[in-house]
């Protein structure tokens, strides 16, 4: 499956208008994919100890500023996320002047679509960022987006450890910047398990509450 | 004074000395020594002073003194636990960190020894 996913993402890198350097960043995996990468020619970062997705992401972020890129994007590594949508992220940034964009499965409907409890508990985060911010943000938990340097240089200085996504957009939202969605074709995930089990969800509800909450009342 | 008594006291003071002989080989950072200080000089105290605890609780109002000793303990012990976790967080953010800055830097360096050459100004980062 990863073999695919990059050639895919070559493609589409070498096909763009835009420079793009795709980069994975492994969080200490032994299943050799960060050495697949390397033979594939993909630039790879190999984090010595486990950080977790948010310090993981949070690395791709860093590495983005430090080579002085406009814009940064954020695409599972399962096949979920299609390479040949980032396109469409970028125009809508460059369109809109958006400092973030959501890849979102739900604003036309099509392609997967995630079972049904997931999407109860994506409405409900939906509902609480509405709350709290005002703004309707309805594929909340998309982990396919794109950032602008305003966005990137927040989240260098701060980016939540787990199950980072809503948080981030509450405290990208009261830092006052501009996020919009963008209608995404997303797959099924075409390999691995996902990061959020059955006992896990519970926890995830409590801890995603909890922390958009507080960034809700963190002072900037 | 009880057999007792001269017996902790002197288990305080080689308990003192120890802290200190710790700090000084510098295996204890002072700040964490502070409250084995504060407890072994408590109990220092208690030791010589023995109607203490019966007129502390008196004067508190706890009926039973031995539950004044209990209580003050449980509540200073969940404090330094509390104290533990910051210092974990601390450390944990520290170490997120590190990683990452050694991950970038050491990508860096191995693109350097192989002499490819880099492009730049939009990115595509997956993780």
């Amino acid at each position: 499956m990863l073999p695919g996913l990059f050639a895919n993402l070559k493609d589409c890198s070498t096909q763009s208008a835009f420079t793009l350097l795709p980069v994975v960043v492994n969080d200490c995996s032994r299943d050799g994919s960060a050495v697949l990468a390397r033979s594939l020619g993909v630039n790879v970062l190999n984090l010595p100890s486990n950080l977790g997705i948010g310090g993981a992401v949070q690395t791709g972020i860093k590495y983005a500023l430090s080579k002085g890129f406009d814009y940064c994007i954020q695409m599972d590594g399962d096949g979920q996320h299609p390479p040949a949508e980032f396109e469409k992220l970028i125009s809508t940034a460059i369109k809109t002047g958006a400092d973030v964009v959501i890849g979102s499965r739900f604003l036309t409907g099509e392609g997967f679509q995630s079972t049904f409890i997931r999407r109860l508990g994506i409405k409900y985060f939906h509902f609480l960022n509405r709350v709290l911010t005002g703004k309707s943000i309805h594929d909340i938990t998309s982990g396919y987006r794109l950032l602008g340097e305003k966005a990137m240089k927040l989240a260098a200085n701060y980016y939540p450890d787990d199950y980072p996504e809503p948080e981030s957009l509450v405290f990208f939202s009261k830092h006052g910047l501009k996020i919009v969605e963008v209608p995404v074709t997303m797959h099924h995930r075409q390999g691995g398990k996902s990061s959020i089990g059955t006992f896990a969800s519970v926890y995830y509800w409590v801890k995603v509450t909890a922390a958009m909450f507080y960034s809700y009342i963190r002072k900037q | 004074m009880s057999r007792l008594q001269v017996l902790i006291i002197i288990l305080n003071l080689l308990f003192l000395l120890y802290i200190s002989r710790l700090i000084i080989k510098g295996r204890l950072r002072e700040e964490y020594a502070f409250i084995w200080w504060i407890s072994a000089v408590f109990l220092t105290i208690f030791s010589i002073w023995t109607k203490a605890q019966n007129e502390v609780s008196e004067f508190l109002g706890v009926t039973v003194p031995a539950n004044l000793i209990f209580g003050g303990l449980i509540f200073l012990i969940l404090i330094y636990l509390l104290h533990l976790s910051l210092v974990n967080s601390k450390l944990q953010r520290n170490v997120t960190k590190l990683t990452q800055e050694f991950a970038i830097l050491k990508e860096q360096l191995e693109r350097l020894s192989t002499g490819e050459t880099e492009k730049s100004t939009s990115t595509e980062n997956q993780s």
